[in-house]
């Protein structure tokens, strides 16, 4: 290989990377909002947010890329950047499977600890943040951490629409070179890095905040 | 926002035929990866690390490694390795062996639960190991683990719109076509995303059944 088709590949990995920090954020913030909602006192609010959870984990993650990329400027004529496009599909797709383990773990706290920030006078919003959160958010870890990879192996999908990550560029050197084994066992020997990478830097955070509590 | 009723309409036999593709895909792909991880989770339990080492990495790498890439690289890969597939058989294929990576670590989670008395009854019975695998251990954990791996048949069904990648015409794959001759996108690939909520939304309805009578 070439170092200019290197290059296309090391622009690819920046891509995907930028794309995996953006939809991650993203789907962290819909994961502990929609979350945290359905654990709300009011049906209506955990009847939406419940709602929120089987649409968006009922249909496919490359379906919805689809949409946002097609229908939303179409129908709605918002015509969003590619690298907007692909974290809002992604984000909100996987920030539902993220709301399921944020309920998960703020339901497996002891409700004596509900209990007794409730005697101890605390409003909904103080025992939300300073008891359930910080014994919940250390139990999510291992959860997420298995969802991030679930959401690194879904930013290939964007190179279905023509962006330009890391799937993308494998395609790009295929076509070059007209050779197909070389550049896929590099493909995914970097993904399979970057998940590494990611399941290190996990861990790490499992054991900080593990050490917070007790 | 214009809604067109008549492409919902026109679209209609072609959604009919590539649910068929994708549901075929889905049952295919699903009888490999139920047979294949159990392959995996036996394997990994033999007693010598040079059987175990290298399954583990290598289901480990397929695990963790974008399954569009691995539906490329099966693609594009075995014709010059001079294994020619149809794409359909490709993507099942592909499918197959990346969640039977995720069924193996279910299988594995079943087998670990068989409770210690199962297999001294069976040592005490003097069965042979075949026989105890086959008599006592295996029918009591896939009986555990139906549910979950029920779960994976729906992130498999989720997946199948992967397969219009390497040009299978699946539901997606059909409503991109329909797309391209009417250049209508918002009917076709609305009607395809409700389809797939409708469709695993039922499935997870019938799994709670089918666990309330397998996992009592």
């Amino acid at each position: 290989m070439t170092s200019g088709l290197w290059e296309l590949v090391l622009k690819g990995i920046w891509t995907t990377v930028q794309l995996l920090v953006l939809s991650a954020l993203l789907a962290a913030f819909v994961s502990f909002a929609v979350g945290i909602a359905r654990t709300h006192r009011l049906w209506i609010v955990r009847f939406l947010a419940g709602f929120y959870t089987e649409v968006f984990r009922g249909t496919s993650a490359l379906v919805m890329i689809f949409w946002v990329f097609f229908v939303l400027p179409l129908a709605f004529g918002w015509q969003l950047v590619p690298m907007w496009a692909g974290t809002l599909a992604l984000g909100l797709t996987y920030g539902a499977y993220g709301s399921e383990i944020v309920r998960g773990a703020l339901n497996a706290v002891d409700p004596a600890q509900k209990e007794g920030g409730v005697a101890l006078g605390f409003t909904p919003a103080q025992r939300m943040r300073k008891i359930l959160l910080p014994q919940a958010v250390p139990e999510m870890i291992p959860p997420f951490s298995n969802l991030l990879i679930e959401l690194l192996k879904g930013t290939a999908l964007v190179s279905v629409m023509g962006m330009g990550d890391l799937a993308f560029s494998g395609n790009l050197v295929r076509l070059a070179l007209q050779e197909s084994a070389g550049i896929y066992t590099y493909i995914l020997l970097i993904y399979f890095v970057i998940a590494f990478l990611l399941t290190r830097v996990m861990r790490g955070l499992e054991r900080h905040l593990k050490a917070g509590v007790r | 926002m214009t809604w067109d009723w008549s492409a919902v309409g026109e679209f209609m036999p072609l959604f009919w035929d590539g649910l068929i593709v994708t549901l075929q895909a889905l049952a295919l792909g699903s009888l490999i990866s139920f047979s294949l991880g159990l392959v995996w989770a036996l394997l990994m339990r033999t007693p010598t690390r040079w059987v175990q080492w290298p399954v583990g990495i290598v289901t480990e790498f397929v695990r963790d490694t974008p399954l569009l890439v691995q539906l490329f690289f099966l693609f594009y890969v075995l014709p010059e390795w001079g294994l020619t597939l149809s794409a359909m058989a490709t993507g099942v294929l592909a499918i197959g062996l990346h969640y039977s990576t995720y069924t193996m670590q279910v299988y594995r989670a079943g087998i670990d639960a068989v409770p210690p008395g199962q297999w001294e009854a069976a040592t005490a019975l003097n069965l042979s190991r075949t026989r105890t695998w086959r008599a006592v251990i295996l029918p009591q954990a896939i009986r555990r683990v139906v549910p979950a791996l029920g779960n994976y048949v729906i992130s498999m069904l989720k997946d199948t719109p992967m397969l219009m990648t390497i040009t299978v015409l699946e539901l997606l794959g059909r409503a991109r076509l329909f797309s391209q001759e009417h250049f209508q996108f918002t009917e076709p690939v609305t009607v395809i995303g409700v389809a797939f909520i409708v469709i695993s939304y039922l499935a997870s309805l019938l799994l709670r059944t089918l666990e309330r009578r397998l996992v009592r």
